[in-house]
């Protein structure tokens, strides 16, 4: 996870969710700790799309963990979202 | 045009799926029970009303880019600005374009034209789901009224 994206994602996400930014770790569960709904979700994966040049695969992602097979905690822990739009950003520009 | 029944598109132009990019027109009614409220005396097309109809293109054109596969649903409206009034029996040329194509989500650029003149625009974002029971085909009888879809299609 680099720093420079947690502190993007987590400026985007206090400014979409209007959550004071001290709030947000990288520890934070998106949904169980900051209490982002999936609309707000769609909100900040637009604002996190256009600012990085990436598409988050929400659909993939929300289907896995429906499915059972990957927890939830590997998408919406904030680390873990930092570390796959990292894995994304460097596979865009590979 | 009907704004009471949320009617707002009378025919789609064109669909370019290239430029995704879809133009529609529709004709405001001379009548209508909203002018009754809006304003007594004064009729003016609200502004949540053309943001329906920008809507509602953006809609069309998710809907035929995607191939009906999927129904938007509008979930946030963006930098929307009303410009000029909108009377009784103006032809308006609705146009939208694809900016944003996300995962489950869609975004687009809208605006409404008359005589040359900008009416309105948006940014407008939709949450893209699998159709409700029953939705698929009524949207696909709409896009047949309207020109989007073929007879057959």
């Amino acid at each position: 996870m680099t720093s420079s994206t947690f502190e993007t994602v987590a400026g985007i996400i206090s400014d979409t969710a209007d959550i004071p930014r001290e709030q947000i770790t990288p520890e934070s569960h998106a949904i169980d700790d900051l209490g982002i709904d999936s609309l707000a979700f769609l909100d900040i994966a637009f604002a996190i799309d256009k600012a990085f040049g990436i598409k988050l695969p929400l659909e993939q992602w929300t289907q896995e963990v429906n499915e059972g097979k990957v927890p939830a905690e590997e998408y919406f822990v904030l680390k873990n979202l930092v570390s796959r739009i990292d894995a994304l950003v460097a596979a865009k520009t590979a | 045009m009907r704004l009471e029944y949320f009617d707002m598109i009378d025919r789609v132009v064109t669909l370019d799926r290239d430029a995704k990019r879809i133009e529609a027109q529709s004709t405001v009614p001379m009548q209508s029970p909203v002018f009754e409220g809006h304003f007594p005396g004064h009729p003016l097309v609200p502004g949540v009303l053309l943001t329906e109809t920008m809507a509602q293109a953006s809609g069309y054109l998710v809907l035929g880019l995607t191939g009906f596969t999927h129904m938007p649903f509008l979930m946030a409206i963006d930098r929307a600005r009303f410009r000029s009034f909108v009377g009784p029996g103006t032809l308006l040329t609705i146009t939208a374009h694809l900016a944003h194509e996300g995962s489950g989500y869609a975004g687009t650029k809208a605006n409404i034209v008359a005589e040359g003149k900008t009416l309105c625009d948006a940014e407008l974002r939709f949450r893209t789901m699998p159709f409700p029971e029953g939705m698929d085909e009524l949207m696909r009888a709409q896009a047949r009224r309207m020109g989007l879809l073929s007879e057959a299609a």
